[in-house]
């Protein structure tokens, strides 16, 4: 849904989106055709919640091997752990990375959000207040 | 998928059973927990299509909701009132409460209206369809500040140098 407002960025790119939820991959792609964008990639990949250890794995394990295939030149997310596990792959790939956190955390980074910092080449947040001189940045918000 | 939010759900029962409305009042709850709170005054599913679900937004007058941020942005891209009450960590209703954060920084754009519990539920709803009649406020623009999409892209097809 946020990454839905910020489409505008990668116009003309060749694009795949992952997502845990088919629904929102296809409002996505039909919305890159309405613009007139190529047809994006959709790749969906297991859901899992921070206690489901076994799925978090497969959703990993999915992430390398779609990852692999990819060979992205660029990796952006705006959250939770198949974004988090994205941009670590990615980053071992090479890729440039950017991690938006989610509008929702105004008070605090998430948790995954704070774990990547170290991995992303653009850390984001979307509060100016929580913007720290060593990171996250503040560059603008989807609202 | 979420977790059912078993408060709202309720307040919203009660109201229908209490109140006067005229609306359609059509749920989208999630799957129920063993022991978990079913409603019995309006029509509800788990889960709706993608499809079924963009149609069903359109049609409302009013959308209530958790403070998540999907529906809170669908609502404003739609320009529809939308009512929202925070989960709570301490509930077990969400894994923080990053919500309440969200009811407080969000609260007091054009169309978003906050009940802080579920004794406020009722009591809002029925301000919000008062309301109904009157003033509409736009829907916002489909895509974020170009300033910001356009430092994004910037990074992303790499003119900008990693740092």
């Amino acid at each position: 849904m946020q990454l839905m407002r910020l489409r505008a960025a990668w116009d003309g790119c060749t694009v795949t989106i992952v997502t845990t939820d088919p629904g929102l991959g296809d409002a996505l792609r039909d919305a890159a055709l309405e613009r007139g964008e190529p047809e994006p990639k959709l790749r969906i990949v297991t859901e899992a919640s921070r206690k489901q250890k076994l799925q978090l794995i497969r959703q990993f394990l999915q992430m390398v091997v779609l990852m692999v295939q990819t060979r992205p030149d660029a990796v952006i997310s705006t959250g939770a752990a198949p974004g988090y596990f994205a941009l670590r792959i990615g980053k071992m790939l090479g890729a440039r990375t950017i991690w938006i956190d989610s509008v929702a955390n105004a008070d605090e980074l998430s948790l995954s959000g704070r774990k990547v910092g170290k991995y992303a080449d653009l850390w984001l947040t979307q509060w100016p207040h929580l913007a720290k001189p060593d990171g996250p940045t503040f560059l603008g918000s989807v609202l | 998928m979420q977790e059912p939010f078993d408060r709202l759900v309720r307040a919203m029962d009660e109201w229908c059973a209490r109140s006067n409305h005229v609306q359609t009042v059509f749920g989208q709850i999630g799957d129920p927990k063993p022991g978990g709170y079913v409603p019995r005054n309006f029509e509800c599913i788990s889960r709706l299509s993608a499809s079924e679900y963009a149609k069903r937004f359109a049609e409302a007058d009013v959308i209530v909701s958790h403070a998540g941020m999907g529906s809170i942005i669908t609502a404003m891209h739609h320009g529809k009132p939308i009512l929202i009450m925070p989960r709570w960590a301490k509930l077990g209703e969400h894994r923080n409460d990053h919500q309440l954060a969200t009811v407080r920084m969000l609260g007091d754009r054009p169309g978003i209206h906050v009940a802080e519990d579920e004794t406020r539920l009722g009591p809002m709803l029925d301000r919000v369809l008062a309301e109904i009649g009157g003033a509409r406020h736009a829907p916002i623009a489909a895509l974020a500040d170009s300033r910001f999409t356009d430092a994004l892209r910037a990074f992303l097809t790499g003119q900008v140098p990693r740092t």
